[in-house]
């Protein structure tokens, strides 16, 4: 555990990233910056700037994109591994293009999650947690998504698709192997 | 499924169903942006809070605090600088309020917001919405961005002097960032612990300062509160739990939903035969997890012919919780051995690490369900994750633990039978003691 870093008790100055960093486009930074003056300390941005850089990054943070968090935020690579490791969404190796996270809890889980997992893992040949070889898909079960009334369902990238049937899935799954799924939230620059 | 009211007028949900309810447009020909109008009029932060303290309105989170009295605790002589977090980490499963409430009327949390500012002098405010929900940060920013364009947020608010900045924050999945002090260690840019309290948040939270969190079903209730007067608002509810309530509700019942009830609705059979249309496919009600995953259970006896009163007295008489009003219906297909289990790998998963009891109690609870679940049930096992539960419940630094425990205790006591079928088969029939 670190230390509790709060505006009294600031990290050490030093912090200086060694190596290469990634590099964003002017849009990013923008982006990044919108985020940053949001808030009196600039740690604050971490979560927000991590999904950003993940998604520039393919999909998770590489140690590039970390290095570049550190600079960023004027902390050590070391701090940067420990918020990302503690949170499920912050990916740490790389993850399908299609990840499709199954909630598994409670609710879906008696109103039919089961069937819509087993089908859809024998659909793409791939158990939970893991990545075809292609690497397009990865397939993960997760914990309550809040649609507990509209069960069973899975978020795709950030997309929700609720009550669903074989049927749908079939129909979602088609459109992502013929690369003709849009997604419908997170991909553009607004947070 | 169903968005309303059941037995009031709707409040929270008023515009829930009407088109284009996002936009700032239909939000103010609705009474939208009136109650700050109201506030900013003519009365003090004093004032606000005293009308909240007359609602009777509780933390509708999941713990119940008197939201008047959080209010009341932060000092008004502190030099500091002050804020007030929207709690939207909605996590809790069987939860799912709040959603809702941001999707369908993002004004009325913005509204609730600035009224709390204003209570509070807080100049700075921010939403933390757990990271799944995205789509919900997109729907907030653009209201918030339609808000300041309209002079409701920013420097000046409506020609006073109140100035009021709201910012949206995501998180990126942790339940345990729910809790109130492990969201501000998040928001901070830390893993989400929880902090100890003494000093409570509305003392030293957000960068050491007086903070206020509430969650959004909270907030959203003020602007009405404020419009119609703390005592008509708690009037519509019971003397110690005012106004309306949202339930959540999911699992085996023919109509799921948001279901909106005056507080003190009187009866919880009722409830779910008529106003959530009866139980599925035909089948019989065998449990009801009345406020989401970590209260106790409740078998179809303690609820059939009972007139279970949902408010925050009647549901502990009758040996549950409001907490998030996640209500969850189970029929008799379900096993209580195999949902409680669905359960404990819940907490385990979400177990933030910091404390022992926590950590391994729920590592070992899940453990011990897996091997049951594998046909190698012992018949000592009841009693061992019953003593498990009791070195977590009430040892453990935050609520997690308990919320981890409760469910399981419940269970056991509950539906011995579902626990016993698992454990007797491979001991000869030999006693278990539950």
């Amino acid at each position: 555990m670190s230390q509790q870093f709060t505006p009294n008790n600031p990290l050490p100055q030093e912090a200086k990233v060694p190596g290469e960093i990634a590099v964003f486009s002017p849009e990013v930074e923008a982006e990044i910056d919108r985020h940053l003056a949001k808030y009196p300390v600039k740690r604050s941005a971490i979560l927000p700037l991590m999904f950003i850089v993940q998604r520039e990054r393919g999909g998770y943070l590489d140690p590039l994109g970390v290095a570049y968090l550190a600079d960023r935020l004027g902390v050590r690579i070391t701090d940067i591994w420990e918020v990302a490791t503690f949170y499920s969404m912050i990916n740490t190796e790389p993850v399908g293009k299609y990840h499709i996270q199954i909630c598994k809890t409670l609710s879906c889980k008696i109103m039919g999650e089961p069937k819509i997992t087993e089908h859809v893992c024998s659909r793409l040949g791939i158990r939970p947690g893991e990545t075809t070889p292609d690497g397009r898909f990865t397939v993960s079960l997760v914990e309550c998504l809040g649609s507990c009334g509209t069960a069973p369902m899975f978020q795709l990238g950030f997309d929700y698709h609720e009550n669903l049937t074989t049927e749908k899935v079939d129909e979602i799954l088609d459109r992502c192997e013929r690369d003709e799924y849009v997604f419908q939230h997170g991909r553009k620059d607004e947070l | 499924m169903f968005i309303g009211a059941i037995d009031c007028e709707p409040l929270q949900l008023r515009r829930a169903g009407l088109e284009n309810s996002q936009s700032l447009d239909v939000y103010r020909k609705n009474g939208g942006y009136e109650a700050i109008k109201k506030v900013l009029d003519g009365m003090s932060p004093d004032d606000v809070i005293g009308e909240v303290k007359k609602s009777a309105l509780r933390g509708r989170g999941g713990a119940g605090f008197p939201t008047g009295m959080k209010w009341s605790f932060v000092p008004k002589d502190s030099p500091k600088p002050k804020y007030v977090v929207c709690n939207a980490d909605e996590s809790e499963p069987g939860t799912f309020k709040d959603r809702y409430l941001m999707e369908r009327d993002p004004h009325m949390l913005i509204e609730g917001m600035l009224i709390a500012a204003y209570a509070l002098g807080a100049r700075t405010n921010y939403i933390y919405t757990r990271g799944e929900y995205r789509y919900l940060i997109e729907i907030m920013d653009r209201a918030l961005a339609e808000a300041r364009e309209a002079g409701l947020l920013g420097e000046k608010i409506l020609g006073s002097k109140f100035s009021c900045d709201i910012y949206t924050h995501t998180g990126a999945g942790a339940y345990i960032c729910g809790e109130e002090t492990a969201l501000l260690s998040s928001l901070e840019g830390l893993r989400g612990h929880p902090r100890m309290k003494p000093p409570f948040p509305a003392v030293s939270g957000l960068y050491q300062s007086p903070t206020v969190v509430n969650n959004v079903e909270t907030l959203t209730a003020v602007p009405d509160i404020i419009k119609m007067g703390g005592e008509a608002y708690q009037k519509l509810g019971t003397e110690k739990s005012g106004g309306t309530k949202l339930w959540s509700v999911s699992g085996h019942v023919n109509r799921p939903g948001v279901f909106e009830l005056p507080m003190g609705y009187d009866d919880m059979e009722k409830f779910i035969m008529e106003d959530c249309q009866g139980i599925a496919n035909g089948r019989q009600l065998k449990a009801v997890i009345p406020g989401g995953s970590s209260v106790y259970i409740m078998p179809a006896g303690d609820v059939i012919g009972k007139d279970v009163r949902m408010d925050y007295e009647g549901l502990v008489a009758a040996g549950s919780m409001v907490g998030s009003g996640g209500f969850i219906v189970m029929d008799d297909t379900v096993d209580v051995f195999e949902s409680t289990k669905n359960l404990i790998e819940f907490y385990k998963h979400e177990s933030c690490g910091w404390c022992t009891p926590c950590r391994e109690g729920t590592d070992w609870l899940v453990k011990i369900f897996r091997r049951i679940a594998n046909g190698e049930g012992r018949p000592e096992d009841a009693q061992l994750i019953l003593d498990l539960c009791d070195n977590i419940e009430g040892k453990s630094f935050c609520p997690l633990g308990d919320a981890a425990a409760w469910p399981i205790q419940s269970a056991i006591k509950k539906f011995p039978e579902d626990f016993k079928k698992h454990l007797l088969p491979l001991t000869q029939g030999e006693a278990v003691t539950v």
